[in-house]
């Protein structure tokens, strides 16, 4: 099962023909994902040989599904040109974008966004500014290391990147079902609850491993949704505990401003909803381990 | 594309220039940072102004950091007095000399910023403005509408009206306010702003609708489509170690600790400050003394550059590099650190503080073989991250 991506996606990169299009296009196949071809107007016709497979270039999303079958697309593209792209995504109706890109306006993503839900929200949407998701075995669609880990039972979504490879590190023995990163900007697509959402509903998930960080409210909402609707163990980390107020830490959402959106307040909204929360990636582990017996 | 500086404040006097920019009606007004030049200022403005503290902080009228001037040589002795001037932290460098407001009938409140919750714009007006909005919000919420904006729809004049209606505006004002929701919106949007706020939204005897105080904070991300933004940048205020990894591209925050923090993605580097602050409660108490993300991919080269930084902070007593390598390939950070301080070296700088190195994932076991093969005498391998953050915090507590 897993959420959002399996063996059987069928993926398409936009912007598969630059540096970081070429370098994650390759990485990502041999993973095993299934990429099916890449888009680039300009080099519409070509084939982009990696490694001895060689990868379609179409010259819109809407062409690749049509000749591919293609379900998800994962973009690339530096952020002057992604509200373009995504909207293109949209528009095709591809039922999945993953917006790798870091960088983008804001102006441009609640753009998107907005534009999105005017069409039905046809198009799940994953980031900006995300690794992407990555189902261990059977698909990669994004920038999470391959290697770090095996097909398992646990479920994780978490708005940042590195720490979702420490945390799948940690936990490397178990195994994960899907992981899924979300990205820190102040506007994403898919939110915490949605993958909340998704992992309660995947029988392969025993377990879900969310992972905040300090700004805005999104995990205290999530702590409300999980209170109603979530009856599979959690546990949580949120990072930024220390973290002076005022202070912008990388991450457009990680702004303090007064009690609201601390990691404390997080903490304890999580812990209110029965939420086991670490104080450190480490401690988050071990609480995983003791909810799982293992 | 740099990173990390997402968000950028500005003063009071290149808000009004914006909203000057994209017709929301202002005073005249103009900013200075000697005393004379407040003369020549008032001058202009007909012989009487308000001198107006330029600094990113509320509450200045309190402070004394707002006077009426009514003369030439008046305003250049209260300019004398607000320049240098400590406001809740913050010193006056600059002083605006605006134009005396017409007599003040009523004040109000409007500003357009991101709703992240919601992931739209929000349109919010008052008509109990020229006070703190966010204790109008807290005692009295019902006098602030609030509005949700669609990013592709935007705020046509019906639009402002819908706002203006919602937030109960007097009738013979309400489309006045209208057209500054409008105007105020096109700032909003030509400048990629995430917040512009006016507050007071001022009527005056004659009728007429002013803002005479506001804030505008721009997205540093849109940078690419703003040429004239980075100008606006606050370079006097940044602290010089700042100001010196803004200069190399690096993601850095000065902070208040002894223990200089590297690392590689914007949610690690804050775990790390937040493992290495509780391994310091049993060492002494020593904290984090920075925030460094070298971000995705670095090279060598990058993470030769953070060292630098961090060496270079006189309040650093050792320092913890913490890697997992997604894209960031663990032997070229080993490579830069060893590059790092050889370079240090021959440029005769101090290299005397130790270092704790944690690597994983890609290229782990080069990036650890580097170090240990150079065998630096100051560089220590840890291969957990709490491991090492103890042992960073326990040599800061002995230096």
């Amino acid at each position: 099962m897993a959420i959002f991506l399996t063996k059987d996606s069928k993926v398409i990169v936009q912007g598969m023909t630059g540096a970081t299009g070429m370098k994650h296009t390759k990485l990502m196949l041999a993973d095993g994902t299934n990429i099916v071809g890449g888009v680039n107007p300009r080099k519409a016709g070509t084939e982009v040989d990696f490694d001895g497979t060689s990868v379609p270039v179409f010259g819109s999303v809407a062409e690749a599904m049509e000749k591919t079958g293609a379900d998800v697309t994962v973009v690339f593209v530096p952020p002057a040109f992604a509200k373009a792209a995504v909207v293109e995504a949209i528009d095709a109706e591809i039922p999945l974008a993953v917006v790798i890109t870091e960088g983008i306006a804001v102006h441009d993503s609640a753009a998107f966004w907005a534009y999105a839900g005017s069409k039905g929200n046809k198009t799940r949407i994953i980031g900006p500014n995300c690794p992407g998701l990555i189902t261990p075995g059977q698909s990669n669609a994004g920038i999470i290391p391959g290697d770090i880990t095996k097909p398992g039972r646990i479920g994780l979504v978490s708005k940042s990147g590195t720490l979702t490879y420490q945390m799948m590190y940690e936990l490397r023995d178990i195994g994960f079902s899907s992981a899924v990163g979300i990205g820190g900007d102040p506007v994403i697509g898919t939110t915490h609850i949605d993958a909340l959402a998704a992992f309660e509903a995947d029988p392969e998930t025993e377990l879900i491993v969310m992972i905040g960080e300090i700004g805005g409210d999104a995990e205290e909402r999530a702590a409300d949704f999980i209170k109603a609707n979530v009856t599979k163990p959690v546990v949580g980390y949120v990072a930024g505990f220390t973290a002076p107020e005022g202070k912008t830490m990388g991450h457009a959402g990680a702004i303090v401003s007064g009690s609201s959106g601390t990691a404390q307040a997080k903490k304890e909204a999580l812990e209110a909803a029965g939420v086991k929360v670490g104080k450190t990636p480490s401690e988050t582990a071990r609480l995983a381990r003791a909810a799982l017996g293992a | 594309m740099e990173k990390g500086r997402t968000r950028v404040d500005l003063f009071e006097y290149q808000a009004r220039d914006l909203f000057a920019k994209h017709g929301v009606p202002v005073l005249a007004g103009e900013v200075i940072d000697t005393p004379e030049a407040a003369r020549e200022a008032t001058e202009r403005l007909g012989g009487k102004s308000v001198v107006k503290a330029q600094v990113k902080v509320g509450g200045r009228g309190k402070a004394g950091g707002v006077k009426l001037a009514a003369t030439p040589d008046e305003a250049v002795a209260r300019a004398t007095d607000i320049l240098g001037m400590d406001i809740k932290g913050h010193t006056v460098h600059k002083v605006m000399i605006a134009e005396t407001a017409p007599e003040i009938l009523e004040e109000y409140y409007v500003s357009y910023l991101l709703d992240r919750t919601n992931r739209t714009f929000l349109a919010m007006a008052s008509v109990a403005g020229g006070m703190d909005i966010e204790e109008v919000a807290a005692t009295t919420p019902e006098k602030l509408a609030k509005v949700p904006v669609d990013a592709n729809e935007g705020v046509t004049i019906e639009k402002a009206r819908e706002i203006v209606a919602q937030a109960k505006f007097p009738a013979e004002v309400a489309e006045k306010v209208a057209e500054v929701m409008v105007t105020l919106w096109k700032t909003f949007v030509a400048e990629d702003a995430l917040l512009v706020e006016v507050n007071p939204l001022a009527k005056v005897a004659s009728g007429d609708v002013i803002a005479l105080d506001g804030k505008v904070s721009l997205d540093a991300n849109a940078e690419f489509r703003q040429p004239e933004h980075e100008a606006l940048e606050d370079k006097a205020a940044a602290n010089p170690l700042e100001a010196a990894a803004k200069a190399k591209g690096l993601n850095y925050v000065k902070l208040d600790g002894q223990v200089g923090i590297i690392g590689n993605g914007a949610g690690l580097v804050m775990s790390t400050l937040d493992v290495v602050a509780y391994a310091g409660e049993n060492h002494g108490g020593v904290k984090p003394a920075n925030f460094l993300d070298i971000g995705g991919g670095a090279s060598a080269e990058v993470m030769a550059n953070g060292l630098e930084i961090i060496l270079g902070d006189p309040d650093v007593k050792s320092v913890f590099v913490n890697v997992f390598g997604g894209i960031t390939a663990c032997d070229e950070v080993a490579k830069g650190i060893v590059q790092a301080l050889e370079l240090l070296k021959s440029k005769g700088e101090d290299v005397s503080k130790p270092l704790v190195v944690r690597l994983d994932g890609n290229n782990a076991e080069l990036g650890r073989k580097i170090l240990s093969d150079a065998n630096h005498p100051l560089v220590q391998r840890v291969d957990t991250m709490d491991g090492a953050a103890d042992k960073a915090a326990e040599l800061a507590a002995a230096k």
